[in-house]
């Protein structure tokens, strides 16, 4: 079983994210378990979305507190928050960024992505959403699900038009992270 | 057909699998989007019923009411505060016999305002006369709306039934769902074809005054059906296993419980969580189990009697309480077991206004329930909010 845990603002689009990522488990087989939890339930609040996928039906329905993987996707979360608790050693974090931090939260073996997702979005979607490039990072820092198989959840999830400009962001998120040596983004 | 879907979408499909005529709600969170989906088949013309927005919950209760009344299969939806309004039309639908789908999106009840998952709402119904199901996914969120409306419907039950799933946890818990087609529904489900509706043609009333030489009567048929109902709804599950070759649904369910001598009784999606904790303590070589309670009215008092027997420590987990009492579950399974002073059995109150429930929490729960046998032990309880102190008393000095 994986476990996957998305730090969002109410608003910015995390139930999405998690909705996507778990659709691209399941165009492989898998059987994700997407859903929200709503902090103070109001627009701007930090928020969490998970993600628990398995090779079964996944039945534990706690929130997830010992992550494989992180997505964090607004960095000023992480002020006064930390929000790498309970992230598993050998954990990957991908974080919306464009500047490389340096995060002291971060233990040896767990792996940091920085992505300009936003700058992404700004680019394919014309605006700052910035959850299809991040997914696209995710597939490439992970090798969890095919490129494929989140297209065809984008496809799945969006009409035409919108699915075309964030399957543009996912490829994007994507590279970024396959040729990440050009922006210097990677932190081991 | 497989899909990843909502909780929520699932029960806008298995409804719109029902072919109901009328759709009434009143939208609250967390059971807005079922009804959101619905309105939207409507509005397409995917779905071909009436959708009445009304002006509160008492008004969504009522109306379908008399829809069902004049011989139409309606729907409505609701949880927490929502339910309770609808209280009053509640008792009148089951004191009129009228068969009826409503799904309960479980949620708290205020004060203080909290819009989280607990099952407090449901069971302060729970003496209306509603036949009353739990659902632990969304597999089972799918196959007991379908269900439902053909137990409601039997002429032998004519009862409505409330389909009980967790707030969030379920309704916005998107998962992988067996969608069945509307052939095998129509298999299953034939129309609705009342004893008795208002028509106009052929006047007559519903529900006139029963004084004292006739009201006891009409408690009497409703208890005598509810006893009925734990012969019929296990011909339910055996009917729509031969069409869509799935076992949902049912009385109860037991968990590696044969041979535990500790078990958990729970209801609702907890029960998910338990089994996995099961399995790990298992793994540890404790002799532990789960007993699942899918419909708790009519209270399968014999069938749970039998799965409890010989267990030494049983504890009832539950996430609503009878105030000043105890856990309504652990009422109902204490007046029902067999008196054996060798067997303990506790009480365990969790996850009240969505307080997290955790694999953790389970095992905490398995140590204490073989040193006990209290009633009401609250889990996870903060001290430190406890102290009676005025917090902003402490924040005044900043």
């Amino acid at each position: 079983m994986k476990e996957i845990r998305i730090h969002a603002r109410a608003g910015q689009g995390a139930i999405t994210t998690a909705t996507i990522l778990g659709h691209a488990y399941f165009a492989e087989g898998k059987f994700p378990y997407a859903f929200p939890y709503f902090g103070a339930a109001r627009m701007g609040a930090p928020m969490n979305a998970f993600v628990r996928v398995d090779e079964k039906p996944v039945r534990l329905r706690s929130q997830v507190y010992e992550p494989d993987f992180l997505i964090i996707a607004d960095a000023t979360l992480m002020r006064g928050f930390n929000c790498f608790t309970g992230l598993k050693n050998k954990g990957v974090a991908i974080i919306n960024e464009k500047e490389t931090l340096d995060l002291k939260e971060v233990k040896p073996g767990q792996k940091v992505f920085f992505v300009p997702a936003n700058d992404i979005a700004m680019e394919t979607i014309g605006r700052p959403i910035a959850n299809t490039a991040l997914l696209g990072a995710f597939a490439a820092a992970t090798n969890e699900f095919k490129l494929d198989s989140l297209i065809e959840a984008i496809n799945k999830r969006f009409s035409e038009n919108l699915a075309k400009v964030n399957i543009a962001a996912a490829q994007k998120g994507y590279e970024f992270i396959s040729k990440a040596t050009t922006y210097g983004a990677k932190r081991t | 057909m497989k899909q990843f879907i909502e909780g929520s979408r699932a029960v806008a499909e298995a409804v719109k699998l029902c072919r109901p005529g009328v759709i009434s709600a009143y939208p609250i969170t967390p059971q807005t989007h079922i009804v959101e989906e619905l309105a939207q088949m409507v509005a397409q013309g995917d779905l071909n019923a009436q959708f009445v927005n009304v002006e509160s919950e008492h008004s969504a209760a009522s109306l379908v009411l008399g829809a069902t009344a004049t011989g139409v299969r309606s729907f409505t939806a609701t949880s927490s505060q929502g339910l309770l309004l609808m209280a009053e039309v509640l008792f009148n639908i089951a004191g009129l016999r009228l068969p009826l789908v409503l799904t309960c999106a479980n949620r708290a009840v205020s004060a203080p305002i909290n819009i989280w998952n607990d099952h407090q709402d449901a069971e302060t119904v729970r003496d209306s006369g509603w036949i009353q199901l739990w659902a632990e996914d969304m597999q089972d969120v799918m196959d007991l709306h379908i269900q439902a409306y053909k137990l409601s419907e039997d002429k032998r039950v004519c009862l409505p039934v409330m389909i009980n799933m967790d707030g969030y946890i379920l309704t916005h818990g998107i998962e992988v769902v067996d969608v069945p087609t509307q052939e095998q529904v129509d298999k299953f489900l034939p129309k609705y074809n009342p004893l008795y509706k208002l028509d106009v043609d052929k006047p007559m009333t519903l529900g006139f005054l029963a004084g004292p030489d006739y009201y006891l009567e009409t408690r009497y048929a409703i208890q005598s059906t509810m006893s009925d109902c734990l012969k019929i709804i296990p011909e339910i599950v055996a009917d729509f296993k031969n069409i869509f070759g799935r076992s949902r649904g049912g009385l109860v369910e037991t968990y590696r419980a044969e041979d535990a001598q500790s078990v958990i009784v729970a209801k609702g999606s907890i029960i998910g969580t338990i089994k996995d904790t099961v399995d790990e303590l298992r793994n540890e070589g404790k002799k532990v189990g789960a007993v699942k309670i899918i419909t708790t009215r009519p209270f399968p008092a014999e069938v749970l009697n039998k799965c409890l027997l010989g267990i030494a420590n049983i504890a009832v987990v539950e996430k609503a309480i009878s105030l000043g009492a105890f856990g309504p579950l652990f009422a109902d399974i204490k007046a029902v077991l067999s008196a054996n002073p060798k067997q303990k059995l506790s009480n365990f109150i969790v996850g009240l206004g969505g307080r997290d429930i955790s694999k953790q929490t389970i095992r905490e729960i398995f140590e204490k329930l073989v040193k006990t046998d209290e009633t009401c032990q609250f889990i996870g309880i903060k001290p430190e909010l406890l102290t009676g102190e005025n917090p902003q008393e402490s924040f005044s000095d900043e």
